[in-house]
């Protein structure tokens, strides 16, 4: 009982990782999809949700679920208002540029981050999670005695952990819902088929931008919701998901929802898997340059479909 | 404006000659008047100068955006950091250890990514020079990761000068400055350099007039790379340290700003805005510690109403020349 084990859990860790990686990743997917803007700031959108987090469960006080439940509405909705201020401020007058809005959107990225260096400070602080037992994970066996339940036998998981998963999941079908079967989705939909088009039938463009974006931000906010009571709050702490969410959203073919999740749970299991087993610098590596050698060698992505 | 001048002084090649010589003299001069803390900046300033011009080339003249040219100034850094400290090296050749290394790495990165264009171009350099920052930390027994390694003092010699002396890392700064300066300009006046503007200009019309693009973009990604590894080798030489941080995104970020600050595609755009650049870091450093901020601030400023930089702004007022 030594390497299934272990494979079991470091396949746990992933789904966690892959879960909140699904809903940053699909925030950055949508927002390319749509405006066709490569958002650099989007890591520090997802480090604004666990930074107001903290800032809304030290406010509130009492029982952490409390102040964890008003951080779940809080922390998104004021992301996206800063993402739409953004959006309205600067990206829209650049008139969504490619080179000069990935070099806005650096800067924003700093402004965010350094932003929150002066004002939440260089600390790294928790936030205590909203129910946390441990459950010790049951094993099974084929050995002398035919099959056996080995439990518990040492290493374990905790609620929270298997919570995270299941919100992800249920944030991810409602957004499925809200693109597919909801007006809003629709006229989303319809901008990022044509913009031309969705003008001319007077869909007021400027404004699915700004939302749209908002809506991408606040996913990567909730993605650091989740994330924070695991690990801590950190004004450094959007740069492993925005590279992650990169890597994702191209390996899924940009702007393809579907093909996101599925390269999440791709690159979140093959993350946690091979940091268990390797060093997590050689899979941060391995990782980037699959992501280098796709985009070279099949641009589309490697669920996307070619343009015809 | 455009007062008929005719003579000697009005031709493109002489008046650039002189604008160019003038600065450097006027650097020169400036190393005599200026007390050793602001000389010692200035030389830091011309490194850097040479890494944005080298940025310059593909940025402002090929038109091309790389997220990723701290890789290259890493492979200058470290190529010629690694061969003076481990192999005990003399500086010379040490530093055409950095030249060859940036070399290499920029023809095969350059191969690789422009296969991709426009954003997948910036994300392919993003990745590369990301990956690049992660093998220096992997392979951290030798590079000594984010901490770095000094080199030491005593080995810092160039032809029986120490350039550890004010003096001599002034003048060293300077003549790399002035061989990267008259290369740049040469370059941007030669037929290739007239081609990178054209295809910078209007790619499909440059191919359909019988050019090579292809391989002028990789010429062009090979040439700005091994200037930036002229850069990092030279700032390891005349600093004594090489570490990891010079690999990092932030690295990569920097020359776009000072080129953006000083206006890109022009020759000396990027001195101006590494100055402009340096100065206000230095300067915002005093009251903050988040300098990055005002960095930033100015970055996206720059990007919604001076989208052509300083130097942009006195070609377009004032000395429309302006090479």
């Amino acid at each position: 009982m030594d390497f299934g084990p272990h494979l079991f859990l470091a396949m746990l860790e992933g789904t966690i990782t892959a879960a909140v990686l699904a809903l940053t990743a699909v925030g950055l997917s949508i927002v390319f999809g749509v405006m066709r803007v490569v958002n650099v700031a989007h890591g520090e959108f997802f480090m604004l949700g666990a930074v107001i987090a903290w800032w809304v469960t030290t406010l509130l006080g009492g029982h952490p679920a409390l102040g964890f439940v008003v951080a779940l509405i809080v922390a998104p909705l004021l992301t996206g208002l800063i993402a739409a201020t953004a959006d309205r401020i600067v990206l829209r007058r650049i008139n969504y540029d490619p080179e000069r809005t990935i070099v806005a959107t650096i800067g924003l990225l700093y402004v965010i981050q350094q932003a929150t260096l002066m004002t939440f400070g260089p600390e790294a602080r928790p936030v205590e999670a909203p129910f946390n037992q441990r459950i010790a994970l049951p094993w099974f066996e084929y050995g002398i005695d035919g099959f056996m339940l080995i439990w518990p036998w040492g290493l374990g998981t905790t609620t929270y952990k298997l919570a995270v998963i299941v919100a992800a999941v249920v944030i991810l079908l409602a957004l499925w819902v809200l693109m597919t079967r909801t007006r809003i989705g629709l006229i989303m939909r319809a901008t990022q088929l044509d913009r031309e088009m969705a003008i001319a039938h007077a869909i007021p463009v400027d404004r699915v931008y700004a939302l749209v974006f908002a809506l991408g931000a606040g996913l990567a906010a909730l993605g650091g919701v989740l994330v924070v009571p695991i690990q801590q709050a950190h004004y450094l702490m959007g740069g492993d998901p925005l590279l992650l969410s990169f890597i994702v959203v191209i390996i899924g073919g940009l702007g393809s929802v579907v093909g996101t999740v599925v390269a999440a749970i791709l690159i979140g299991m093959s993350d946690g898997i091979i940091s268990v087993f390797f060093s997590p610098t050689l899979a941060k590596i391995l990782a980037t340059l699959f992501v280098a050698f796709v985009l070279v060698f099949r641009p589309q992505g490697l669920f996307g479909q070619r343009p015809s | 404006m455009t007062a008929k001048n005719p003579g000697i002084l009005s031709h493109p090649v002489t008046r650039s000659a002189l604008l160019h010589s003038g600065v450097i003299v006027l650097l020169a001069w400036l190393f005599q008047v200026l007390p050793e803390y602001h000389s010692g900046n200035l030389a830091r300033i011309m490194v850097l100068a040479v890494y944005a011009m080298g940025y310059n080339v593909l940025f402002g003249y090929t038109g091309l955006l790389s997220l990723g040219h701290a890789l290259f100034f890493a492979a200058g850094m470290y190529g010629l950091g690694l061969s003076m400290y481990w192999l005990d090296a003399s500086p010379a050749p040490s530093m055409l250890a950095g030249l060859i290394s940036a070399l290499v790495v920029s023809g095969v990165v350059g191969a690789l990514a422009l296969r991709t264009t426009g954003v997948a171009f910036m994300i392919v350099t993003l990745m590369f020079a990301q990956a690049g920052f992660l093998t220096i930390l992997l392979f951290g027994e030798y590079t000594r990761g984010d901490e770095g390694f000094v080199l030491p003092q005593a080995d810092r010699v160039l032809f029986g000068l120490d350039l550890t002396q004010p003096a001599n890392r002034y003048g060293g700064a300077l003549i790399l400055f002035t061989i990267c300066l008259g290369l740049v300009a040469w370059l941007v006046q030669s037929r290739f350099g007239k081609t990178l503007i054209a295809i910078r200009e209007n790619e499909e019309r440059a191919r359909m007039l019988g050019y090579d693009v292809q391989r002028h973009k990789w010429l062009a990604v090979v040439v700005s790379g091994t200037l930036s590894g002229a850069s990092g080798a030279a700032y390891a030489l005349l600093f004594g340290y090489a570490g990891a941080t010079f690999a990092t995104v932030q690295y990569s970020i920097f020359p776009l700003l000072w080129v953006l600050l000083g206006g890109a595609g022009t020759t000396l755009g990027p001195l101006i805005g590494t100055l402009f650049m340096f100065y206000l870091i230095d300067i915002s450093s005093q009251f903050t510690s988040a300098y990055l901020l005002i960095a930033s601030v100015i970055l996206i400023l720059l990007t919604l109403f001076a989208p052509h930089g300083l130097a942009g702004v006195v070609r377009k007022r004032l000395i429309p020349w302006l090479p």
